[in-house]
């Protein structure tokens, strides 16, 4: 199965722009895992960590980030946050 | 012909303001390359932004009661210019080319039989704009005290901006700015950012399946109430970082020119200077040899 494409974004810069297996997004409603395919989304972000992993199985990458958006969409996932940090 | 002093004096003064000019494009270099970074990392979350929120104008309907900034205010009578100009000039044409892509569109809406108003931040657009379009400007904001933009100068633009939006001050609002093409080459853009652009057609009918199936939490209504707010001000902090780039691109080169300016001139100056100081000399030896000649 084809790999996610994942950005992470801040206003300050490009966070991350990676081809991942999934990410998982801390939504406001709860957390939500996207893999590619994912069907089209959109939330707001609530302070939380992403998990990102890189390969199925592997152990996850989490980066904080606080405030934002997440939007999954034909492109893969973005996610647009007010800051982030690994 | 100028006396002997006089030229010394001129080439000293050329020399000093070469010297200003020399430092002030050095002091442009080092901040030039500070204010690149930021603008260029300011960039991927602009333009990602403005793609969601423009796909999502696109995708939402349009009813009464979705945001005033995406479904504008049903008129299209008065147009608000945020005018986005550097605060100091010696910067080329840098300030001239943003206030005139600004009064090209100003006059292209005034022809069109809208009325026309000004938001200027920065304080090089005001005379222009003051003298030209005269009680069109209805706020301005003062940048000069910051050292570079912050994102928090911009939301507060921005919130007073859409606070005139909704009280109905305003239709339609575009923001004049320049972006950072390279040091340079700036190029003044005059961009809508009240209300939201859809995005394109093409892009729209090909994204038109998946966007059937769109799912939003907590719904669309809570998104927008925060995303539209947000855009507006990150257009308005993306353009300040790229006039703040460009700036000093602009400055630098500018200073570079009168620099090199200063220096030709310096060398004209010395050549005329020595010139005279020979035939002097000349006209000196001259006049000693045919006194000692009629001894």
């Amino acid at each position: 199965m084809a790999d996610l494409h994942f950005e992470l974004v801040t206003p300050e810069k490009l966070v991350r722009s990676d081809e991942v297996h999934m990410v998982v997004v801390p939504g406001v409603e709860g957390d939500f895992g996207v893999m590619a395919g994912h069907a089209p989304f959109m939330t707001t972000l609530k302070d939380g960590s992403l998990q990102v992993f890189k390969t199925a199985g592997g152990q996850p990458e989490t980066i904080k980030v606080s405030g934002g958006f997440a939007e999954v969409g034909d492109k893969g996932l973005t996610v647009l946050a007010e800051s982030a940090e690994a | 012909m100028a006396s002997l002093k006089a030229l010394k004096l001129r080439i000293g003064s050329v020399k000093s303001t070469q010297k200003i000019t020399k430092a002030m494009k050095m002091v442009a270099a080092a901040k030039l390359r500070r204010a690149q970074q930021n603008a260029e990392a300011g960039r991927p979350y602009a333009t990602r932004l403005s793609e969601v929120v423009s796909s999502l104008a696109s995708r939402v309907t349009v009813g009464p009661q979705s945001p005033k900034l995406i479904a504008g205010t049903g008129k299209d009578e008065t147009h608000l210019i945020v005018l986005a100009t550097g605060d100091r000039g010696l910067a080329g044409a840098f300030n001239t080319n943003i206030v005139r892509a600004a009064r090209k569109k100003a006059e292209e809406l005034q022809a069109q039989g809208k009325t026309v108003l000004f938001y200027i931040v920065g304080r090089k657009g005001r005379p222009v704009i003051a003298r030209s379009f005269p009680k069109s400007i209805i706020a301005d904001h003062d940048t000069s005290g910051m050292k570079s933009p912050a994102y928090a100068d911009a939301q507060a633009i921005a919130d007073d901006i859409t606070d005139r939006f909704l009280s109905g001050q305003f239709d339609v609002a575009h923001l004049a700015y320049s972006e950072f093409k390279s040091v340079l080459a700036q190029e003044p853009q005059v961009d809508q950012i009240i209300p939201v652009v859809p995005a394109p057609a093409a892009a729209n009918n090909k994204g038109s399946t998946a966007s059937a199936a769109v799912e939003y939490e907590p719904d669309e209504e809570a998104i927008l109430a925060d995303l539209l707010p947000r855009n507006v001000a990150i257009q308005i902090y993306r353009a300040l970082l790229e006039n703040a780039a460009g700036f000093y691109g602009s400055q630098m080169t500018a200073m570079d020119n009168a620099t090199r300016n200063a220096g030709d001139m310096i060398n004209r100056l010395s050549i005329q200077y020595n010139r005279q100081r020979q035939a002097a000399i000349t006209t000196e030896l001259v006049e000693i040899i045919s006194g000692a000649e009629a001894l």
